[in-house]
Order: structure tokens, then sequence, then C-alpha cells
């Protein structure tokens, strides 16, 4: 259950809140600078602000939330991968519902 | 994750590992508890970041998004509880190596960084119901509010279980019925700033765009 195998990379470190931070930091940075700038056309800067905000999101789960896929028997993984799901199913199936809806009532 | 967190803790006090098995595993359920706790709180800020979407283009001839976000203002805010977050990491690490006075210090300065991410939260409503732009103003502001300030009010109780701890750590020290509170209290915070970074992102970097 607990093992000693990972016990190097489960708990943290020091050095792996560094990391998470400076990460943090930078994945900050990049999509603020980007709005700020207008660097780029709105479509590009709109999958950098995505892509960015999903690796802060996915940085921080595993290394300052320490989650991985063997900690209580992979009981907290397969828990957040359940709730991804019902989110994509509440966020998507609002927005396109919704979308149509527009679409349909001509008013969007 | 945490619960590894509380073995590892078990092996640095020099106990022998199956005798304390027991209640590591009373700990562990615990925490694992709570992190189920958390993912159905996600799915609360889930609904809200869809209601939030659905009415975004609902101005209702009052202002847009972009109209009312400072972003360099945000992005502070985006940083104090960044570091708030590494700070309670630093003081999780102080906890494993039984260091009570460095447990105290890094919660007390992420009680700091916090309580001033919710004094620049506060300053910002207050600003906007005061020009007239209050939550009653139009769809969009209905949705912005209500998101921003569910997180808002999710750290303001993280603030007092801060406080509580800090408390519980004076009296009691470090046993066996705090250790427990303070990795549930860690998982808490890191995920406000999880949920923060989805706000900073969709709500007001796209709200500018």
């Amino acid at each position: 259950m607990s093992g000693h195998a990972n016990d190097h990379h489960s708990h943290g470190s020091v050095k792996s809140y560094v990391i998470g931070l400076i990460l943090s930091i930078v994945l900050t940075i990049i999509p603020f600078g980007a709005v700020m700038t207008g660097a780029f056309d709105t479509g590009a800067t709109l999958i950098l602000i995505v892509g960015t905000a999903v690796a802060q999101v996915l940085v921080q789960l595993v290394l300052f939330m320490h989650m991985n896929t063997k900690a209580d028997e992979g009981w907290n993984f397969m828990s957040f991968v359940f709730t991804v799901a019902i989110l994509v199913l509440v966020i998507g199936g609002s927005l396109w519902i919704m979308y149509h809806l527009h679409h349909n009532m001509m008013i969007g | 994750m945490a619960t590894d967190t509380l073995n590892q803790q078990g092996h640095a006090s020099g106990h022998d590992h199956d005798h304390d098995h027991d209640h590591h595993d009373a700990a562990g359920t615990k925490v694992f508890g709570f992190w189920v706790y958390l993912m159905s709180d996600l799915v609360i800020f889930g609904s809200l970041f869809a209601t939030y979407a659905v009415l975004l283009r609902g101005t209702a001839d009052g202002p847009t998004p972009g109209e009312i976000f400072e972003l360099p203002f945000i992005l502070v805010e985006t940083f104090l509880l960044l570091f708030s977050s590494f700070t309670y990491g630093m003081a999780v690490l102080a906890m494993n190596a039984n260091q009570t006075q460095k447990v105290l210090k890094w919660l007390g300065i992420t009680f700091l960084l916090g309580a001033a991410f919710v004094g620049m939260e506060i300053y910002e409503f207050a600003h906007l119901i005061h020009i007239g732009y209050g939550p009653d103003r139009s769809g969009f502001l209905s949705a912005f509010f209500t998101l921003v300030g569910t997180h808002g009010l999710h750290v303001t109780f993280g603030l007092i279980w801060i406080l509580v701890m800090l408390i519980q750590v004076k009296q009691r020290g470090l046993d066996d019925m705090v250790r427990p509170r303070i990795m549930c209290l860690s998982l808490f915070w890191h995920f406000l700033d999880i949920v923060w970074i989805c706000v900073f992102s969709f709500v007001y970097l796209m709200g500018v765009l």
C-alpha cells in the first residue's frame, strides 16, 4: 500500500515545491503577456490560454497535491477522473445546448 | 498522495511500520474522505463555470468583461494565492520533519498571503458595486459575482481554518489529531489555487481578449 518504491516522488520535497512554483509562475506569465501585448491573433491566444491553464493545473495536481495513480490503491486518481468526466458533461453539455438554443432562436 | 505523506512521517519518526499501520490507515481514510469532498466541491465550481459561460454574453447593455477587468490587479491576486500555496507546502514539509515552530511560521505566512488575496478581491467587488456594476446589473455580472464570490468565500473559510490550526498546533503540538487536519487543509488550500487558475484563465484573461 504505502510502498517505499514511490517514497521519493509521492510526498514532495523542497525541490519539487520550488519546481512547481517556478513552472506555475512561468505558465501564468506566458498567457498574461500574450493577452496584454496582443502579440498573437485571438485564436492563437485562446489556445495559448487554455493550454497553459491545463498545464498549470496538472503541475499543481502532481507537484503540490501529489496526485498519482498509486496512492490509496488508485482511488484518489479514479475519483478525480470520474469528476473530470462529470465536469466535461456539465460544462460541455451546457455550452453545446445553449449555443444551439441561441442559434435556433436567432438571438445570438 | 497525502496518505503517503502521513505514512512517510511514520517512517521518519522511527516507528515500526506494522505497529503504526492501523492509525495511518485511519488518517489516510480521513484524508481520502476529504479528497472525495473536494471532488464534489469541484462539481459545484464546474456548474458555476458553466453558468458563467452561458451568461457571458448577457450583458443587458451593461459593461462587457473587457471593460471592467484590470488584469495587472488580478495578476497580483494570482501571485498572492500561488505563493500562499507554496508556503503551505513548506508548512507540510516542516510538519513531516516535526518542526513545530516552522509549521507555525509557514502557516502564518500562508494566512497573511491569503488574507491579502481576500482583501484585494473585496476591494475589486466593492469598487464594481460602487460604480453601479453590481451583481444586479446583468446576467453576466450575476454569474461573475457568484463564481468569483464562491471562490473568495472558500478562501475565507480556509483562512479561518488556518487560524484554528495555528491555535491547535500551538496547544497540542503535532499530534495524531492535528496532522491529518493539516493534510486536509493542505489539499483544500492547493485545490483553491487550482480553481483560481481556471478563474484567472477562463474569466479574466479570456474576458479581456
